[in-house]
């Protein structure tokens, strides 16, 4: 089975969501959380990493999407969205995770 | 599901307690067995009693507290990363004569063998952190 990554900052700020998607297995699913989230949004200079990645599963944290304003309709197509008990599920259902910090 | 959380992160920082703290929430309340959360370097200022952040923001320390005192939660304070910051229950208080203590109710201090232990008896190890 494969693995979950934890992405927790912008793609703006540090490299962590490029690195999570090399070194991520076929199949791996990234969950972007707390500033992580910005690498979910379409149109801006990063969206690339995610569009542009083949074989992975990208999540969003919902109450992080809405603290920082942006819209649901701005995220990347793909982009699933999860509560808590949806990032717990992911836990769950994935063989182990990885914080990508 | 047996699960285990470490945090990295001192409170007020960033996010990553607050998301520790949900995180572990939502695997509670889904009937998830929380063996422990073990809180590693600037993690170990969750668990100062003496925090008084303003009324209408949230209290970390105290939302930690209720957690563990619900669902009987096992909240460990890594030694070394303390005592560096100056985090002192009774026994180290008396080991490294200081005159106060300032842990808070439900945390206890202990040594990195068990984030070693909570890894391998746990399902899954979460970290949250900077």
């Amino acid at each position: 089975m494969a693995d979950l990554y934890t992405v927790n900052k912008s793609p703006f700020e540090k490299n962590s969501l490029k690195d999570a998607i090399r070194f991520s297995g076929e199949g791996a699913s990234i969950l972007l959380i707390e500033d992580g989230v910005y690498g979910a949004v379409s149109g801006t200079a990063a969206e690339g990493l995610v569009t542009g990645a083949s074989g992975k599963k990208f999540y969003a944290l919902r109450s992080d999407v809405k603290a920082r304003g942006i819209a649901e309709d701005r995220l990347i197509d793909g982009v699933e969205l999860v509560d808590y008990a949806g990032f717990v599920d992911l836990v769950e259902s994935t063989d182990k995770v990885q914080a990508w910090l | 599901m047996k699960l285990s959380v470490q945090v990295n992160e001192g409170p007020y920082q960033h996010q990553a307690s607050d998301t520790a703290y949900h995180f572990t929430k939502a695997a509670l309340e889904k009937g998830h067995d929380v063996f422990r959360v073990f809180f590693y370097h600037d993690g170990v200022l969750n668990g100062t009693r003496l925090t008084t952040p303003p009324q209408d923001d949230r209290n970390i320390v105290n939302r930690w507290v209720e957690l563990a005192e619900k669902y009987d939660l096992d909240l460990v304070l890594c030694v070394a990363a303390a005592q560096r910051r100056g985090i002192v229950d009774d026994g180290e208080a008396e080991r490294n004569g200081k005159d106060a203590t300032n842990i808070a109710p439900k945390f206890r201090i202990s040594g990195l063998g068990q984030l070693i232990e909570a890894a391998i008896q746990s399902d899954r190890l979460v970290v949250f952190g900077d």
